[in-house]
């Protein structure tokens, strides 16, 4: 392959051509300087520095012409710090360039394969040593010592065990209960059914008692979005139909792909928009996945108004809200 | 002898004595270094990552890594009085109340995004120029681990906040870890104590982010710089460099002040990013809550391919049995990734394999002397700027006045063509600019002086290329394919016929090329 005769043979190193630096002593003196004069920049900067961290107020704006108002405080601290930092590099890579020697260097590159005596003596070694701990003999241990090895393995998966506790019906479950009431978020306060204009959008949550926190994995399976549309809108079956009230229709806000919340509702053609992965549903067909990603539409919320007229749950969420997982009954 | 001279003297003296360090950093400081501006890729990987560990360590003085509910207090009159966990405060008090702490933030931050940009960089220039090839393979394998953990560790890193930008991309992962069969739910839950998003996951990141992954980087990238060290920089093809040398500057001082000086300059241009270009203001975001989120949410840009992949992905779920199989996420999220790092981890050794090539290579490949792997590289390139364009889909909408469904038609449909092509295109490429070397060879260049010859022809003057020109650009060995007989020698067919079939197939796609300049189409130019 490589025996073959090259057409065109290797010329060999190019001869070393002298910087200006190397033969004139000015050249030399002025490289000196500009190697002299960029550490002084990177020192100047360096005061900069110090004097935005001393001097300038934290809350101090100024205008810079193409950034705009820019904090003083905060540019000062980043200028000076890049200026000093990079004049450094520059400096040195400057005295290399000019100063330093510049003549190439040929060294040379062994083989990494071992000799073959040497690799030989090795098989030898290993064969001699392992024979000496009788490693192919013994098979009682060698079995025992394996099975020892794995069941220690259990160790520290057994010791993760507490990271936290088993999924159980948690993932399955929500706060709504038949009855619980619909409140705004932020807020809490109960919603009646006339506070909502036709194409109008809220998110709500289920009310909870008086000085209680809410947890955020709560919030998290229990946020639902209220939009009120026309009753006429619709295009439901009759038992979806009969889960909204009087043109207001709840469904999760959590995404049936991948848990984002769909906050992105578009009133012209009435999709709701998952901003994660673009997931869209269409909200006058019960939230029918209409592009993107998610695989099923976002569970609907049955509501129903109180007999003060306020928004309530008829009935909790009838499947899983949220993304897929194993033990999801889909059916 | 000077006052100085003889200090480092007895400095040396006395390590010496105790170390027997002296002929060992003899021989180490002459060694000797090659230059090419692509071998700063590497470099730029290193420094940020120095970069990374200073700032991460000035973060941490003042990181509250807990999501226990706290009133933030702070200067920043927007979110006075709301709600938010300690994480959160906390980012906020060293962005708006320690001097140099947002500037920190920002160094930090950008560090990740210059460190990411960089490992791919260095990637592609290993890829392109064949520097994974004996005896470099464990290397190459090393540096797609540190990819690997470099995405992981950038997550977790701009998870840490809990702001409402960085609390979607956990809520994703949760999602992807709950979408695993059988053992998901039990994952999700033991990973974040419970119910997303709970209260443990911050705190336990944070101990992953700052101590667990840091020690595993530190130790693979301590084995790949040794074994860079020890088995010697590749070099270029060119005059006076061969397998069996290495030509350029030594260590001490040339390559030192460079490689030093280097740093400082990685570090300014850092510094001066985050000074003039803000990136995750997150006080603009506000708390992570999961039932909000903002429009035009985005990853960082390394983990933007996998969100376009998982954003351009059919609904597609199995539900049978009572159970649900998410291939929506299982595809895009898990198994296509699994694919890509598995295929680029194992390509040094497939490579081999079809070319039956099993010598040491340090002598670099210039791209287009090995126009199949070019374009391999080039069709996967492809490949993730698809899925990349496809992860920032809506921020091209509302840039370009698209619509998300022609973009999203657009990739999914680009996905599968647009590799191919790239593949195609490249190759091509590749073997046209093989044509063009041999032609420079053949003619030399161009002179731009016309000349009339006596009957009228016109011809244009064409000069000898130097001898160091011609060198480079033949120097390289150009390999038959493989043959390798379908039936042993009584006849019978080997087995493993198929596996026989496809190595001699990519054999023979890697071996397609322009023949160099030989000899005897030197002699017959002289004739001429």
């Amino acid at each position: 392959m490589s025996n073959e005769i090259e057409a065109i043979q290797d010329p060999g190193l190019p001869a070393h051509v002298h910087r200006e630096a190397d033969v004139d002593p000015i050249a030399e003196k002025r490289a000196e300087r500009q190697v002299a004069i960029l550490f002084a920049i990177s020192a100047l900067g360096t005061l900069l520095l110090i004097y935005s961290y001393v001097f300038v107020p934290q809350d101090l704006f100024i205008f810079v012409p193409v950034m705009g108002d820019q904090n003083a405080h905060q540019l000062g601290l980043g200028l000076g710090m890049a200026i000093s930092l990079f004049f450094i590099g520059m400096g040195a890579i400057q005295w290399a360039r000019t100063l330093m020697p510049d003549t190439e260097v040929v060294a040379h590159r062994h083989e990494f394969r071992s000799p073959e005596n040497e690799r030989e003596d090795f098989v030898k070694t290993v064969k001699e040593r392992a024979g000496t701990a009788g490693l192919g003999r013994r098979s009682l241990i060698k079995k025992s010592l394996g099975a020892a090895l794995g069941l220690s393995a259990l160790t520290p998966l057994l010791l993760l065990r507490d990271l936290g506790p088993v999924p159980s019906k948690e993932l399955e479950k929500t706060s709504w209960k038949s009855g619980t009431r619909l409140v705004t978020d932020p807020g809490n306060r109960p919603i009646l059914a006339s506070d909502l204009e036709v194409g109008a959008v809220a998110q709500v949550l289920p009310a909870i008692a008086e000085g209680t926190e809410r947890a955020l994995s709560d919030i998290g399976k229990d946020a639902v979005l209220l939009i009120r549309l026309r009753p006429s809108d619709f295009q439901l079956t009759p038992e979806k139909f009969a889960m909204t009230h009087d043109g207001i229709i709840a469904f999760s806000k959590i995404c049936s792909h991948m848990g984002c919340a769909v906050a992105l509702y578009e009133q012209q053609t009435k999709h709701l928009l998952c901003p994660c992965h673009q997931s869209t549903f269409d909200v006058t067909r019960g939230a029918k996945v209409i592009f993107g990603p998610a695989a099923r539409p976002l569970p609907q919320l049955d509501i129903t108004i109180d007999s003060e007229g306020y928004l309530i749950a008829r009935a909790p969420f009838s499947e899983p809200v949220g993304p897929s997982f194993w033990e999801r009954n889909s059916q | 002898m000077t006052k100085a001279e003889k200090t480092l003297g007895s400095v040396a003296n006395y390590v010496d004595e105790r170390t027997g360090a002296a002929a060992w950093m003899k021989k180490n400081l002459t060694k000797v270094f090659p230059d090419h501006w692509s071998f700063m890729l590497g470099e730029v990987c290193l420094y940020s990552f120095v970069i990374l560990l200073l700032s991460g360590t000035f973060l941490t003085f003042w990181f509250d890594p807990s999501q226990r509910e706290v009133t933030y207090e702070g200067t920043y009159a927007p979110l006075q009085g709301l709600k938010m966990s300690a994480a959160y405060a906390s980012t906020l008090h060293i962005s708006f109340e320690v001097r140099g702490g947002l500037l920190m933030r920002q160094i930090h931050h950008w560090a990740a995004i210059i460190f990411m940009a960089a490992i791919v960089g260095h990637l592609l220039r290993v890829f392109f120029t064949g520097a994974f090839r004996k005896p470099r393979e464990f290397n190459w394998i090393l540096g797609v681990g540190l990819l690997t953990l470099g995405i992981v560790e950038g997550f977790l890193g701009y998870s840490l906040p809990d702001d409402l930008l960085s609390g979607t991309g956990i809520r994703i992962a949760e999602a992807i870890i709950q979408a695993l069969p059988v053992v998901g739910s039990y994952l999700a839950f033991f990973a974040f104590g419970g119910a997303f998003p709970g209260e443990s996951f911050i705190p336990r990141i944070f101990t992953v982010h700052v101590l667990l992954l840091p020690g595993a980087f530190l130790a693979l990238i301590t084995i790949h710089l040794m074994l860079v060290w020890y088995q010697k920089h590749t070099q270029f093809p060119g005059p006076g460099r061969t397998e069996k040398n290495v030509v350029g500057y030594p260590l001490m001082p040339t390559y030192m002040a460079k490689a030093g000086g280097f740093f400082f300059i990685v570090f300014g241009v850092i510094a001066f990013l985050s000074a003039v270009a803000s990136i995750n203001p997150i006080w603009l975001y506000g708390p992570y809550t999961p039932g909000q989120i903002s429009a035009g949410s985005q990853p960082d840009w390394y983990m933007g391919w996998l969100d376009g992949l998982v954003r351009m992905a059919p609904p597609l779920e199995t539900h049978a049995f009572g159970h649900t199989i998410s291939w929506n996420i299982l595809i895009p999220g898990l198994i296509v990734p699994g694919i890509l790092f598995t295929g680029m981890a194992l390509y040094p050794f497939i490579e081999s394999w079809f070319t039956g090539d099993k010598r040491e290579h340090h002598l670099l490949d210039r791209p287009r002397n090995a126009p199949n792997r070019t374009a391999l590289g080039v069709m996967s390139l492809t490949f993730m700027m698809v899925s990349l364009i496809n992860g920032g889909n809506d921020i091209i909408a509302t840039h370009f006045s698209m619509t998300i469904n022609q973009i999203m038609w657009g990739t999914r449909i680009g996905i599968f063509v647009l590799p191919p092509l790239a593949f195609i295109i490249t190759k091509r490429l590749c073997l046209s600019l093989q044509r063009a070397d041999r032609d420079l060879v053949l003619h030399g260049t161009e002179t731009g002086r016309l000349l009339r010859l006596a009957h009228g022809e016109f011809v244009e003057v064409h000069a000898p290329i130097s001898a160091e020109k011609a060198w480079t650009l033949t120097s390289h060995e150009q390999l038959p394919a493989l043959e390798l007989s379908e039936t042993d020698s009584r006849g019978v067919r080997r087995p493993g016929g198929i596996k026989n079939k496809l190595r001699l197939r990519l054999s023979k796609a890697h071996a397609v090329a322009v023949p160099k300049v030989s000899a005897d189409d030197l002699k017959e130019i002289e004739h001429h």
